[in-house]
């Protein structure tokens, strides 16, 4: 079985991004860049099914600009065995992301695909559910144990307040919560062996997918800020200010 | 322009998100209908009826809508969506789950997580953990979105409007639920409480955390939360975390002990109306968005904080 796993570059997560002064969109032009956390778990996942004999191949696949191809080596460096780039410089968002995968998925027939449940830029969280729908294939989100069984995938989700257990049929759409592993470092001889590794590009034209981008950013503007609060010295002057005229707690304990 | 709200319940009362979300499609939308899809679900359609400002309630009963799986409740909303231009949902964990399935279905983009309404195609929602507030115009001709329900008023109680049946789409079989796990308790839940106690990596341990929070909580009738930290060295479980990649809250009061306040952690709280943050490092990021700081050990602090509670604020 081949597993399929998206992986996208954003913004390093230790960034404070800026909104530019133009008010267009956050200043992204210097920042360092990273491979999306929730997605280096995908990859982490799906390698480790295929150590443990459960899938034969490992493809990444990410789409953008040349940079990308930075993401998908590091991927490869995991233990990936083959990479996919859709080269564009439009700016995707998550449906057109689930429609370049969808092409894919019909291209190279995997039995299975892990998303990240989110990309840390746009913390949208839906390209895994797009592609699921697309393909008319069973999803699970937040999957934090992943267990292939029967010819099918029992997949542990959280959920509000809880987690809960799914047994979806094969193929199927996963996305990852932060609790599924922990990803390997990419070693030394990971990193060479990447750099010999497959890493094919294609267009969206020829995959036949418009990436014509459905939502128009109007403007992105700073938070409100917080005006600032005070210092208390003591538990009793916090009590005060909690449980006084208008405070936090006046009213508010059982 | 006419919205049809997904409601959110476990087919035996509503989730609160569901009326903060039939405020926020009230913005958008002249007439609002509420989709109460479940098995053995009539007293949450009956209750979904009695939310001010919904036009009629849509009950529709099924076996396979009893575990609220994405795959048959996309199929129904999709079988319905020609009626509305908005489709809805609140942001919880369900409504993510559903809502980018729906709009893939649909062919149209879907917007995660609104905080605001600007106009009946234009929304403003958080990116990059809050850091910023991105306002999207969508261009399709059907709006598929989710609500932050911390950032809308729930909508109150109103006479009953009409429940109709709605005639179940087919079972696409494609998951099953095999079991669910609540932890909770009775504590209240994240999402609603109007106190929220939360923890980081200072408390140190997973007893530590029990024995010192747990009683400050329950004091309060709290939930409890926790920092990505905190659960990641297993002091929480993983349904408190509270963040970006978490749960949002946004209660009346919000105290962080121990929480140094990384951005990630911020995105989820920063929102409460009032916040205590304890910490023994007076720069600790969190004293950045507190009202009230404290500058001290917890070990001390929450104990006597505790203590005091528990004599001084309860009414007579």
């Amino acid at each position: 079985m081949k597993v399929l796993v998206a992986v996208k570059r954003v913004v390093d997560h230790h960034v404070k991004v800026r909104v530019l002064v133009d008010g267009s969109d956050v200043d992204v032009a210097s920042a360092k860049m990273s491979v999306n956390p929730f997605d280096e778990i995908a990859v982490e996942e799906a390698v480790r099914l295929r150590e443990a004999g459960l899938a034969s191949e490992v493809l990444v696949v990410s789409c953008g600009v040349a940079a990308c191809q930075d993401t998908l080596r590091a991927a490869l460096a995991m233990g990936a065995d083959r990479a996919v780039r859709v080269e564009t410089d439009v700016a995707l968002q998550p449906l057109a992301v689930a429609r370049l995968l969808h092409a894919l998925c019909l291209r190279e027939q995997p039995g299975l695909v892990i998303c990240g449940k989110q990309a840390i830029d746009d913390d949208a969280a839906q390209t895994g559910q797009m592609l699921a729908a697309l393909l008319g294939w069973p999803q699970a989100t937040n999957a934090s144990r992943v267990t292939l069984t029967g010819g099918r995938v029992e997949v542990e989700c959280g959920i509000d307040g809880g987690t809960e257990v799914l047994s979806l049929s094969l193929p199927a759409v996963l996305t990852t919560d932060l609790r599924l592993n922990e990803p390997r470092y990419a070693s030394l001889p990971g990193m060479m062996k990447a750099k010999k590794k497959p890493l094919d590009t294609v267009t969206p034209a020829q995959l036949g997918v418009d990436v014509t981008p459905g939502l128009r950013t109007v403007r992105v503007a700073e938070p409100p800020v917080r005006e600032p609060g005070v210092r208390v010295a003591s538990v009793e002057q916090l009590l005060a200010c909690l449980c006084g005229e208008g405070g936090a707690l006046r009213g508010a304990l059982p | 322009m006419k919205a049809l709200v997904i409601a959110e319940h476990d087919n035996e009362a509503l989730q609160a998100g569901t009326l903060n979300t039939v405020t926020a499609a009230l913005q958008m939308a002249d007439e609002v209908d509420l989709l109460v899809a479940g098995h053995g679900c009539a007293a949450v359609a009956a209750q979904a009826a009695r939310v001010a400002g919904v036009t009629r309630v849509l009950h529709c009963e099924a076996p396979h809508y009893g575990e609220q799986l994405a795959e048959p409740l996309a199929a129904l909303v999709c079988g319905i969506a020609s009626g509305y231009t908005h489709l809805v949902a609140p942001a919880g964990v369900s409504g993510r789950n559903l809502m980018p399935r729906v709009a893939a279905t649909l062919g149209v983009s879907q917007i995660s997580g609104i905080v605001r309404v600007d106009a009946g195609d234009t929304f403003t929602r958080p990116i990059y953990a809050g850091n910023a507030l991105a306002t999207v115009q969508a261009l399709d001709s059907r709006i598929v979105l989710t609500v932050r329900a911390t950032a809308f008023a729930p909508a109150g109680g109103g006479a009953p409007v009409p429940v109709e049946p709605l005639a179940p789409a087919p079972d696409p079989a494609l998951s099953r639920r095999l079991s669910r796990t609540l932890a909770g308790g009775d504590r209240p839940d994240l999402a609603s409480a109007r106190v929220v106690v939360s923890g980081g990596r200072a408390l140190g341990s997973a007893e530590n955390f029990g024995a010192l929070l747990e009683p400050l909580a329950g004091c309060m009738g709290a939930a409890l939360g926790a920092s990505r930290a905190a659960v990641d060295a297993g002091y929480a479980g993983n349904d408190c975390q509270v963040g970006q990649t978490g749960r949002v809250v946004a209660p009346d009061l919000y105290i962080a002990v121990g929480i140094s306040g990384a951005i990630q952690h911020l995105a989820g709280m920063k929102d409460s109306k009032v916040i205590v943050a304890i910490n023994s490092d007076p720069d600790a990021p969190i004293f950045g968005v507190a009202d009230y700081a404290l500058v001290a050990d917890l070990f001390d602090a929450v104990p006597a904080l505790t203590h005091a509670l528990k004599s001084r604020c309860i009414p007579p």
